[in-house]
């Protein structure tokens, strides 16, 4: 069911047509150009007879009288096996087979299948005829590179319906029927591919539940002291060059977790081209594959049409919610919500609505809001846990954490992640700032424990702000110490060699165990008297520490390490006062 | 045959509005009266209103002049005959010279896939140890040079003009003042760059709407010589004017201005433009260097801000020298590995060295005496910023690197100077 419209308005992306008969909101509409090409877009606003669209292309071109063709779906992606590995811009359109076709630029008005009708799927059926099924219940599966991927009863489906047929195990396409169910005398016909609406949440499950399991991401920082929870969601403001993309990089290569879905949404293509040309070479220790086998990349770059900005980080949260469907764990980076934000702004001074706080639309923070509600972790139909974990970054102007985007995200995020130039700057990596940034969750390191060397850190802190002022004669050598103990803290705890092989990923066991070792060494009672002395306590100490990050977990040169370290807190210096 | 349209029916700031039919959106109009002519570019279009951006401005336009419109958007003649040519922000030749009509392209087309992309993988050496040494710029890389008005940012990028490798140089000039564009003409010209230029020129006393082209005819013409396989250089300057343009024409158009009057779209406009810098797998590239004037030295100017979340570093010039903390290029690990072995050790030792130096002139600024590692230090730094920090040097990488040597050798013992002793024990300058 479609309607034809008239272009009545151009102006930048949005397109107003004027139409008669019906129309849906945020139903998916073209342009016709007068030389014949489509544009696609999609109808924000309605007027009476008039609806106002964001055209997902350069609008170059129309003119007032050319034909819409309104359909009557809503911006959907397509769901199903072959997703996994692939590269999409913001609409879903695979980009290289796009370079394939249509050369080194995105011309507009080019649209490709999303999956590959063509490839062969290895199909075992789980349902039985005569069984009952409904939305989401399990029909069989196909090995989807090393995941079961569980080919679903479709997620619009009412009520009970029965399998009548079903096919048996061996080689299909995508669009080979391979059930047939049955209600009422009703009967349908279910294949591989589903489509589902990008801005409604997909979620068909027994319950959603509150995210116990921490999400491991190798970073000590991190896992220990700003933990995120699989199924929970934070955020990570910064100004430029405090390495936010960096951060998400190092996530989502060392991350446990099953899937990565990386939505690059408005930031700069050379990022994605790293991702894009590094990631099929390089290995997932966890699995032994490449990490592309683990990765779906979503990318609207900074210079692509800002409407499917918008848009692309709803098509990453419906692909993350399908492959929580599936039955995955799994990780949805998206950088920067900033940029998505802005792209709503821009959709939003066009259509002369009434504008908030830095002439942001009123609606930014529930639209913020809902898209990090997508995330959670949840018990599906077949009793099986599965989860999405959203991680934003935030890029805030000027670095001040004040304005709307910041604000709007800390209010419905369970960690935050806060960047400081001032660390990135003394090439503290990854710059997270331990004072500023909290998690309401808890990690695998127990709570007082964090809180108690934590605190080390804000003492420091003031000891070294004081120290400003009055001098080190002016600090007294107890307090020196304490300095020393945060500064240690922050070097061989805190800090992350990401350039290192070893150092670049400090799994949960290695983690416990330093934390113990480091703890150890924060409640020593040096017997220090001199601050030189001191000073150079200190400086051996965190060398040591840090060779002992370089060694190989349970090798001789790790018990080494350990051992220098034992023999310099024994030391005539470090005595026990 | 052509319509004409000789009623129009508001003028405000640059933007002319009439009643006309079948007009296409960003389709150019020639606007002509007794002033003279002027393109105009289709900016809105809203039931039969068509707005218009008048490129000479709308000063001494009547709503009687009439209004024609030539049926396709902004094109741009692209061929080998461009090389040595001058263009006004318009498109119009400013030296004096014929018109090119021929292989007309459209201007500011769609951006690169960014699955045909390479990462940036190649020095370009540019002679000047600032950058080659501790900042290399990367083929395909975008960085702008942020400075304050005053400072010589023109002279840098001139020199890098003249000493950069590149096959072909585009220069968009947006703002200049009537001097500064001749100086540019007189220092490529001296320089035997000429050859190989293309110039995209829009003077302060040039309409406005023509700032805001500029940049778009110089990636365009940059765009199609990478695509046939050079290695394409571009220069802008300065990126704040041509910011401060897209103000003034969205405040003209009533549009919501989001911080400090800037359009809420500063971003998406920015980066559409810096986005153009591009390594294609054919061997052809974009490089884009631009200046970026920071009023009131403030980085966190929403210009320098949009700027530096786009671009890959960037250049602090500041008292007449690239100063080496500020200045950042992201993409100089993809390349500074592979030039001479002790380039990384001199890149980050010899910057260690000028920051203590730094702190130690502080230290004597506040009367604290001087030790004789403090004096060394001192040294150090005086004559580092004057043989590696000017960058009126033409020194190549390796020139430049052997001189850091010879600086470090004048001042310290090898172990002073924390750099390994591998390396001191191969390249410390032989008494």
């Amino acid at each position: 069911m479609s309607t034809t419209g008239r272009i009545v308005t151009v102006y930048g992306n949005m397109v107003t047509a004027e139409f008669e008969g019906s129309v849906r909101q945020n139903a998916v509409a073209y342009c016709q150009r007068s030389d014949g090409v489509r544009l696609m877009s999609e109808i924000i606003r309605i007027r009476k007879n008039r609806a106002d669209m964001q055209v997902f292309e350069l609008t170059r071109g129309l003119k007032i009288g050319d034909a819409v063709e309104i359909t009557d779906e809503l911006l959907s992606v397509e769901l199903g096996p072959g997703l996994i590995g692939m590269i999409y811009d913001g609409l879903q359109n695979p980009l290289p087979e796009m370079a394939e076709k249509v050369g080194k630029f995105l011309e507009p008005g080019h649209y490709l299948k999303a999956l590959d009708r063509a490839q062969q799927w290895e199909f075992t059926p789980v349902a039985s005829v005569g069984d009952t099924v409904s939305a989401a219940e399990n029909l069989g599966k196909v090995k989807e590179k090393i995941f079961d991927h569980y080919i679903m009863a479709p997620f619009t489906l009412s009520g009970e319906w029965k399998v009548k047929k079903v096919a048996s195990a061996g080689k299909y396409k995508v669009e080979d029927e391979i059930a047939v169910l049955e209600k009422d005398g009703e009967t349908i016909s279910v294949n591989m591919i589903q489509r589902w609406p990008v801005r409604m949440p997909l979620g068909i499950y027994n319950e959603r539940l509150l995210p116990t399991e921490p999400m491991v991401t190798k970073q000590r920082i991190i896992d220990t002291f700003f933990p995120v929870m699989l199924g929970g969601t934070y955020c990570i403001p910064g100004p430029f060059g405090a390495g936010k993309t960096v951060l998400q990089q190092i996530t989502s290569r060392h991350a446990e977790i099953d899937l990565v879905i990386v939505a690059a949404c408005g930031e700069r293509a050379g990022e994605v081209v790293e991702t894009l040309r590094e990631f099929p070479h390089l290995k997932d220790p966890r699995t032994g594959k490449t990490l592309i086998e683990r990765t779906i990349i979503i990318c609207n770059t900074s210079s692509m049409p800002v409407a499917a900005r918008e848009s692309s980080v709803y098509t990453a949260a419906t692909l993350g919610e399908y492959y929580r469907q599936v039955g995955l764990n799994v990780l949805l980076l998206a950088d920067s919500t900033s940029r998505w934000a802005q792209a709503l702004r821009e959709m939003s001074g066009r259509l002369e609505e009434i504008p908030g706080e830095e002439a942001f639309p009123a609606y930014l923070e529930s639209s913020i809001a809902r898209f990090y509600e997508r995330g959670g972790i949840v018990e599906l139909k077949d009793g099986r846990k599965a989860s999405l974990t959203v991680g934003g970054t935030v890029s805030p102007a000027g670095g001040n954490f004040e304005e709307p985007v910041t604000q709007g995200t800390l209010k419905v995020v369970g960690a935050f992640l806060g960047l400081s130039y001032a660390r990135s700057y003394a090439r503290r990596f990854p710059a997270i700032d331990p004072l500023e940034s909290w998690s309401k969750y808890t990690g695998t390191i127990p709570g007082e424990k964090v809180a108690w060397a934590h605190n080390f850190l804000r003492r420091g802190k003031s000891i070294f702000e004081m120290m400003q002022v009055v001098g080190e004669e002016g600090t007294s050598i107890d307090d020196f110490i304490v300095y020393l103990k945060s500064e240690f803290l922050d070097n061989v705890y805190l800090q992350q060699n990401s350039f290192d092989e070893v150092d670049a990923a400090c799994p949960t066991d290695r983690q416990e165990y330093l934390f113990d070792m480091v703890c150890n060494i924060l409640k020593h009672d040096f017997a220090l008297t001199d601050k030189t002395q001191a000073r150079n306590m200190f400086f051996t100490l965190t060398e040591q520490v840090r060779n002992w990050n370089y060694a190989p977990w349970q090798t001789d040169r790790m018990k080494e390490a350990e051992a220098e370290i034992k023999s310099s807190l024994n030391s005539k210096e470090a005595a026990h006062a | 045959m052509r319509k004409y349209y000789t009623r129009i029916d508001n003028i405000a700031g640059n933007v002319a509005t009439l009643k006309a039919t079948d007009v296409a959106y960003e389709e150019l109009a020639v606007v002509e009266g007794s002033w003279g002519k002027s393109l105009a570019q289709v900016i809105r279009i809203s039931d039969d209103n068509v707005a218009l951006q008048v490129f000479a401005g709308t000063r001494g336009l009547s709503t009687g002049d009439k209004v024609s419109f030539l049926g396709s958007s902004m094109r741009f003649s692209f061929s080998d005959d461009l090389f040595g040519r001058i263009f006004s922000g318009g498109g119009e030749p400013r030296d004096g010279r014929s018109e090119l009509t021929d292989n007309m392209i459209q201007v500011g087309g769609p951006s690169v896939n960014p699955a045909v992309r390479l990462m940036p993988h190649r020095m370009i050496p540019t002679n000047i140890p600032m950058i080659d040494v501790f900042n290399t710029l990367v083929e395909g890389q975008k960085l702008p040079i942020f400075s304050i008005p005053g400072e010589p940012y023109n002279e840098l990028l001139a020199r890098i003009a003249l000493q950069a490798e590149a096959d072909v140089i585009v220069f968009g000039g947006m703002g200049l003042k009537y001097d500064e564009y001749l100086f540019f003409k007189n220092q490529l010209e001296e320089g035997g760059a000429m050859a190989r230029t293309i110039m995209f020129v829009h003077t302060a006393s040039d309409p406005v709407v023509e700032c805001l082209q500029t940049p778009d005819l110089a990636l365009t013409v940059a765009e199609q010589f990478a695509v046939q396989g050079k290695r394409v250089l571009v220069l802008l300057t300065d990126m704040t004017n041509f910011a401060n343009a897209l103000k003034e024409i969205s405040i003209t158009m009533e549009q919501i201005p989001s911080n400090r009057g800037y359009p809420g779209d500063l971003y998406s406009q920015l980066a559409s433009r810096y986005e153009k810098a591009v390594v294609f797998e054919e061997g052809g590239s974009i490089t884009l260097m631009a200046v970026t004037t920071m009023p009131g030295d403030d980085v966190t100017h929403p210009v320098p801000d949009n700027t530096g979340y786009i671009t890959e570093g960037q250049f602090y010039l500041k008292n007449g020298v690239i100063d080496p903390f500020g200045s950042l290029s992201r993409l100089k690990q993809q390349v500074n590995a592979k030039t001479r072995d002790d380039h990384r050790a001199i890149m980050d030792g010899c910057i260690q060295l000028y920051s203590t130096c730094r702190e130690t002139r502080e230290k004597r600024a506040m009367g604290f005496e001087m030790s004789e590692w403090d004096q060394k230090l001192l040294k150090y730094g005086d004559s580092f910023e004057k043989e590696i920090m000017s960058f009126s040097a033409n020194t190549s990488l390796f020139d430049a690197l052997n001189q850091c040597w010879e600086i470090l050798a004048a001042h310290f013992e090898p172990r002073e100077t924390g750099i390994r002793a591998s390396l001191c024990d191969q390249f410390w300058p032989k008494k």
